[in-house]
């Protein structure tokens, strides 16, 4: 397994160091992972200092799938090769699963009753509001230049009002954002 | 037919586990399409209640993949599912991981960050009508949804407690006849 020399000066961490630590990350992470994961990965077990912190969610972001499980693949990988990935990547999943095996027994148990049905469809609506609320937050935040608020809206058009399938639609996105963005960086 | 759900489930969420750029709330639309309009394995109403308790549960919000492998074929469904969603994006975690380190390229790390975010950003948006009008919750669930948006776009509180009030709202609009 390949490993890198991290040019830390703190000790490396061993596997029941990553397994305690993402474990942590996964149980904490009620409402959204991602502030968790930064103040255990580097305040508490400071794993990483600031800078590579933000390095390594810079490569999460770029990479499909959840960016805590990158970032626990990454640091695994970093640490303690594939077996640190995977211990990472369990541990992470770990407790959330069981969690979710409890509520979803909890609504079988329930789902016959009207009332349990109703507070499940206001949920839902609120949960759709979250989402609705995230995605605008983040985009006036992000300070897009022009041709990505063109890439976002088409992006939101094709998928979300035209529901056309999503393969398809990032064949054509993704390598015309990528054109966008080199071309984008050039003048930078 | 039980070995035709597992092979749906494979199928599905791991082709959706390399589409999901910026996570699950990029790719609600495609679980939507594929579950509830190719696969018809739940209505839409289902599918938005599934999707309002993964987003309760703790953990990174691909379980709403794990929670609808649990629907579709209880434990082992959910276990397949998971694990579908996982292995394809973190392989190529790994690859690009050890790829980086080998050969550097923060250039294309950027480059592919400024090409995909407003992409993801944009998909993130999409998600949240296709959950809203799965919800189908009328007048009263569109203003639930609203305000929540609102909160969320305002303040940093935890999610959790928009949508605890959201679905308190919900049941007291019910109770007294107006939901």
């Amino acid at each position: 397994m390949s490993t890198l020399e991290t040019a830390s000066e703190a000790p490396r961490p061993s596997l029941p160091d990553l397994f305690t630590g993402f474990l942590k990350i996964g149980l904490m992470g009620f409402g959204g992972v991602g502030p968790v994961a930064r103040h255990i990965i580097v305040a508490e077990r400071n794993w990483l200092d600031d800078r590579a912190y933000a390095e390594l969610m810079g490569i999460c972001q770029a990479l499909p799938g959840a960016n805590t499980v990158n970032a626990a693949v990454m640091l695994g990988d970093r640490f303690r090769g594939g077996t640190g990935a995977l211990t990472c990547v369990f541990a992470l999943m770990a407790m959330p699963l069981l969690c979710l095996v409890a509520l979803a027994n909890g609504y079988d148990a329930v789902s016959g009753h009207p009332l349990a049905q109703i507070a499940l469809t206001g949920a839902a609506a609120s949960a759709a509001g979250l989402i609705l609320g995230t995605a605008l937050r983040l985009l006036t935040k992000a300070g897009l230049a022009r041709w990505a608020w063109l890439m976002a809206a088409a992006a939101f058009v094709a998928v979300g009002l035209l529901r056309l399938p999503m393969l398809p639609t990032l064949l054509v996105l993704v390598p015309l954002g990528l054109v966008a963005a080199t071309l984008g960086a050039r003048r930078i | 037919m039980e070995r035709s759900v597992f092979f749906q489930l494979v199928v599905t969420f791991g082709t959706i586990s390399l589409m999901a750029i910026g996570g699950a709330n990029a790719v609600v639309p495609e679980i939507h399409r594929q579950v509830v309009d190719i696969l018809g394995w739940m209505d839409a109403p289902t599918f938005a209640r599934l999707f309002a308790i993964a987003q309760t549960a703790p953990g990174p919000n691909i379980m709403l993949g794990s929670i609808i492998g649990w629907h579709v074929a209880g434990v082992a469904g959910l276990l397949v599912a998971t694990i579908a969603l996982l292995l394809p994006s973190c392989l190529l975690a790994l690859a690009s991981s050890r790829g980086l380190q080998r050969y550097g390229g923060s250039r294309t790390v950027r480059i592919v960050t400024l090409a995909l975010v407003p992409i993801a950003l944009g998909l993130m948006l999409a998600s949240g009508v296709v959950a809203t009008l799965a919800a189908d919750a009328g007048i009263v669930g569109y203003a639930i949804t609203a305000a929540t948006a609102l909160v969320t776009y305002r303040s940093k509180v935890n999610p959790l407690v928009p949508m605890a009030i959201g679905t308190l709202a919900y049941v007291l609009a019910w109770s007294v006849g107006i939901a």
